[in-house]
């Protein structure tokens, strides 16, 4: 049985190789500074839909990324490692979206994009740490979600059985297709870039990306059409502009502040009813807690 | 997350060699292939943005990947159930890594499913794979013997074997036997054709075969009944899966333990004939052996990386009076030695490389036309200059890979003798570079026959004429009488005919011609590329010395005092 996948991934700034300048002095993210890679638990995603592809012969995976034109360098990263092709959600009025615009607006890609059967992706990105698009879509797109999959043990006849890792322990449970598994860090790692691949694909571009090339390298993609990658706006998938974007985002960010833990503010309590009484109430009082 | 590739800057100096434009130019037949193949390049600028993209890939799984299991690998070890190798458990995930990265038949033609790559990015990826881990690159390496099926065994034979070893079957080459090792006209493996089956018959004993259990063997088998010598010797191709072969042990070794030596028992076992009867030993091991040898070239180069880079990182870490032990001059000075030589071994190891390159594509291009008169030229300078370098490089390269990994150790201290720290096993691990595929002495006795016939004194000719940056003029002029000190020792020694005075200054010969080559590839590298004045520098004053002590030692040296060695 040959399937439709989609993978849903983002770009993000390497927050893993923080160096000195990775923040800026009013505390946002110096992005210049950090570079800009696949999210490591869409790349488990990845290999999850490359082993449900290695399993059903003729299956076909599209990356589905949501983020600046430069985006499509993910896509082909994935292609290299055995996607066919990806598709990059850009606009500038998808900017500053948090993650129920995000959602929505890669709810409605995956509307257009139309017929799927399975829509996997990252636990959570490694720059925002929410966990909150993948099930979120799921919800928009009126979706059964598996969250936390370590492992897609099996899908066939319409249903799909994952292992999922959780605090306490792993769960194996069964999801009717189509739907939406977030796939952990705990997953096994994505398979390499293949050789033959990147050379197959390197000048896969984007349209805008297209419009900077020689025109030797044009004349190539124009010959080859796996290597056009597609770029698709807001309009295009039909968003309503005042549920994308800022606009869209009732997340607002009120204050962003530094916090330097230092020795000196370590305490030392006493085992003893009283001061664990003390302790909680002040933690209480000041929101550290409740 | 370490990169072997971008992490090492003198790599992309090499690949990026003047003289890769037309190597690529004729690998790629002006670049014909791009009509037939999705992954084929249209332009050389097209063709080296693919190298280095590979490159990186390699040099990922490298750094991520193998390098990280190399201390299991080497705790762990492969072993053998019911006749059968089982690697050890990072092993076989190295082995997945490289496999699902396109990376086995690197250099074999694109109809075969391979990449026709040139062997220098080959080379480069075993020069990064082997400073992860020099146990596993036996077990990868050993590709290379695909190229022997290619260049000898027939259409047939190529369809059905290349593309699996594309695809990731593994390969070994069995030549050693109990009673033939350096000596292998001793072989004594007995081949009998079965007329009834249309194949052949194996039966004996092999040992010492590293990954013996692969999935495709060349094996080395007497097929000439009654004959005694190399010239009853034929080539054969066993496959695993028609069985017959059973690993009895393997060896526990002092170091590469990832890598499975084994014995092998031959019961019976089918094989098919690899080119022609009586060849095996004198035309087809030659040219395997020649392949490997660049192969343990590599894998030296490699290891004196790892070495190098071990212990450079200690010496800035590691505190003594006060201060990091690498601002004693004792310590920087050993440092700056490791760097020349590991920076010379490698100038050297892509020299040779590129010299195999060109001859062997001008030999299959040869297997597609005849070749102009210009070019046939080309192939014998080339090819000439391949079998002269190629034992250099393996003899002088695995050295100078012991003598790092002796200083790596050595800079770690008391903490480098215990397993705790990398230099231990890489210390292991580099030993056995100077041994098989060939002893250094058996370099010798190969490159030796260069110093004779002037091989290298007119390849030292050709360097002189080079363009280089004005500021090594005054080095070049040193080398030059360098130059003359060598040519006057060679003169001494033959100028008697003596063949055992000969062999007994062979090795200082050899490395007096290996020192002016390698000052002079170094010095040509820094007019390239200024992070190599250093090295260049270091090396020279260090090769100056070292040529002088050994013409000395000629010059002074009484032949009739012979003697006093041999009751030793």
């Amino acid at each position: 049985m040959s399937l439709n996948i989609i993978v849903l991934a983002k770009q993000v700034p390497d927050t893993r190789n923080v160096g000195k300048d990775a923040m800026k002095e009013d505390g946002t993210i110096n992005r210049a500074a950090l570079p800009a890679i696949f999210n490591p638990e869409d790349l488990n995603a990845l290999e999850q839909a490359l082993r449900l592809k290695d399993a059903n012969p003729g299956s076909t995976i599209t990356l589905l990324t949501m983020g600046l034109p430069r985006a499509s360098e993910i896509i082909r990263e994935a292609i290299y490692r055995g996607a066919d092709t990806g598709i990059v959600l850009t606009d500038r009025t998808l900017g500053g979206a948090d993650t129920l615009a995000t959602s929505y607006s890669l709810a409605q890609a995956v509307k257009k994009f139309g017929n799927y059967d399975i829509i996997l992706g990252g636990r959570q990105a490694i720059d925002g740490d929410t966990a909150q698009v993948g099930p979120q879509i799921a919800e928009k797109l009126g979706l059964p979600q598996v969250t936390y999959a370590e492992e897609i043990l099996d899908l066939k006849d319409g249903k799909v059985t994952v292992k999922r890792r959780l605090e306490s322990g792993v769960e194996t449970v069964v999801a009717p297709l189509p739907c939406v598994v977030t796939v952990n860090g705990s997953a096994a790692e994505c398979r390499p870039r293949n050789a033959r691949r990147i050379q197959k694909y390197k000048y896969a571009v984007s349209p805008s990306e297209k419009e900077k090339l020689s025109d030797d390298l044009k004349a190539v993609v124009e010959k080859r059409p796996y290597l056009n990658l597609q770029e698709w706006s807001a309009a295009y998938v039909d968003a309503d502009p005042q549920q994308i974007g800022l606009a869209g985002s009732p997340t607002k960010v009120k204050a962003i502040e530094n916090v330097v833990f230092t020795a000196k503010e370590s305490r030392t309590i006493e085992n003893n009813d009283t001061e664990l009484e003390d302790l909680v109430k002040e933690l209480i009082a000041n929101h550290t807690i409740g | 997350m370490a990169n072997f590739y971008n992490d090492n800057p003198s790599l992309k100096h090499h690949l990026t060699h003047p003289l890769m434009r037309k190597i690529i130019e004729l690998k790629e037949r002006n670049y014909t292939d791009a009509e037939k193949y999705d992954y084929a390049p249209f332009n050389y600028d097209d063709a080296m943005d693919s190298y280095e993209k590979v490159l990186e890939i390699a040099g990922e799984i490298s750094g991520d990947i193998v390098a990280p299991n190399a201390e299991s690998v080497d705790h762990e070890g492969p072993h053998v159930v019911d006749g059968r190798v089982i690697y050890a458990e990072g092993t076989q995930k190295n082995l997945d890594a490289l496999v699902k990265a396109g990376l086995m038949g690197i250099s074999l033609p694109r109809r075969y499913n391979g990449l026709n790559f040139s062997l220098v990015p080959y080379i480069m990826a075993a020069d990064m794979v082997s400073r992860a881990d020099a146990g596993f690159v036996n077990i990868w390496g050993l590709q290379d013997c695909a190229e022997t099926i290619y260049e000898f065994a027939d259409e047939d034979q190529r369809q059905r074997y290349l593309p699996r070893v594309c695809a990731g079957e593994t390969m070994a080459m069995d030549l050693t036997e109990p009673d033939a090792g350096s000596d292998l006209q001793a072989v004594m493996l007995k081949a009998t054709p079965d007329e009834e089956n249309g194949c052949w018959r194996l039966n004996g004993v092999k040992r010492f075969i590293t990954n013996g259990d692969g999935n495709i063997a060349l094996v080395l088998a007497r097929s000439e009944d009654g004959t005694k010598d190399g010239r009853g010797l034929s080539m054969f191709i066993y496959d695993k899966n028609d069985g017959g072969v059973t690993v009895r042990r393997i060896e526990n070794k002092m170091g590469i333990k990832g890598s499975p030596t084994c014995e092998l028992v031959f019961k019976n076992a089918k094989a098919e004939l690899c080119g022609s009867r009586k060849l095996g030993l004198i035309k087809y091991v030659m040219a395997l052996m020649n392949g490997a040898r660049l192969g343990i070239a590599a894998q030296s180069v490699g290891v004196s990386e790892a070495a190098y880079r071990e212990a450079l990182d200690y010496a800035r870490d590691r505190r003594q009076f006060g201060k990091a032990i690498i601002e004693f001059p004792a310590v920087y000075e050993m440092l700056s030695v490791m760097k020349a030589k590991l920076d010379a071994s490698r100038s050297l190891l892509y020299e040779t490389t590129r010299f195999v390159d060109m001859y062997k594509t001008y030999e299959d291009i040869a297997r597609e036309r005849s070749l102009t008169p210009d070019e046939r030229a080309e192939m014998k300078k080339y090819s000439r200059l391949a079998d002269a370098f190629t034992p250099l490089v393996k003899g002088l390269g695995s050295e100078y890979c012991n003598q790092n990994a002796y200083d790596s150790v050595q800079i770690h201290g008391g903490s480098g003798f215990m397993k705790d720290y990398a230099c231990e096993r890489i210390y292991r691990d580099a030993r056995i570079t100077s041994i098989y595929e060939g002893t250094t002495q058996l370099q010798v006795v190969a490159a030796i026959r260069h110093v004779t016939t002037g091989t290298y004194l007119n390849q030292i000719k050709a360097y002189e004429q080079e363009a280089i940056a004005d500021e090594y003029a005054p080095v070049r002029e040193q080398l030059v009488a360098l130059t003359e000190k060598y040519a006057a020792a060679v003169e001494k020694v033959t100028s008697t005919k003596d063949s055992e005075y000969l062999d007994f200054m062979a090795r200082r010969l050899v490395e007096m011609a290996g020192n002016i080559i390698m000052s002079y590839l170094l010095l040509l590298d820094a007019t390239r590329n200024n992070e190599f004045d250093a090295s260049a520098r270091v090396y020279f004053n260090m090769a100056k010395a070292e040529v002088a002590k050994h013409a000395e030692f000629i010059d002074s040296f009484d032949p009739s005092t012979i003697y006093l060695y041999r009751k030793a």
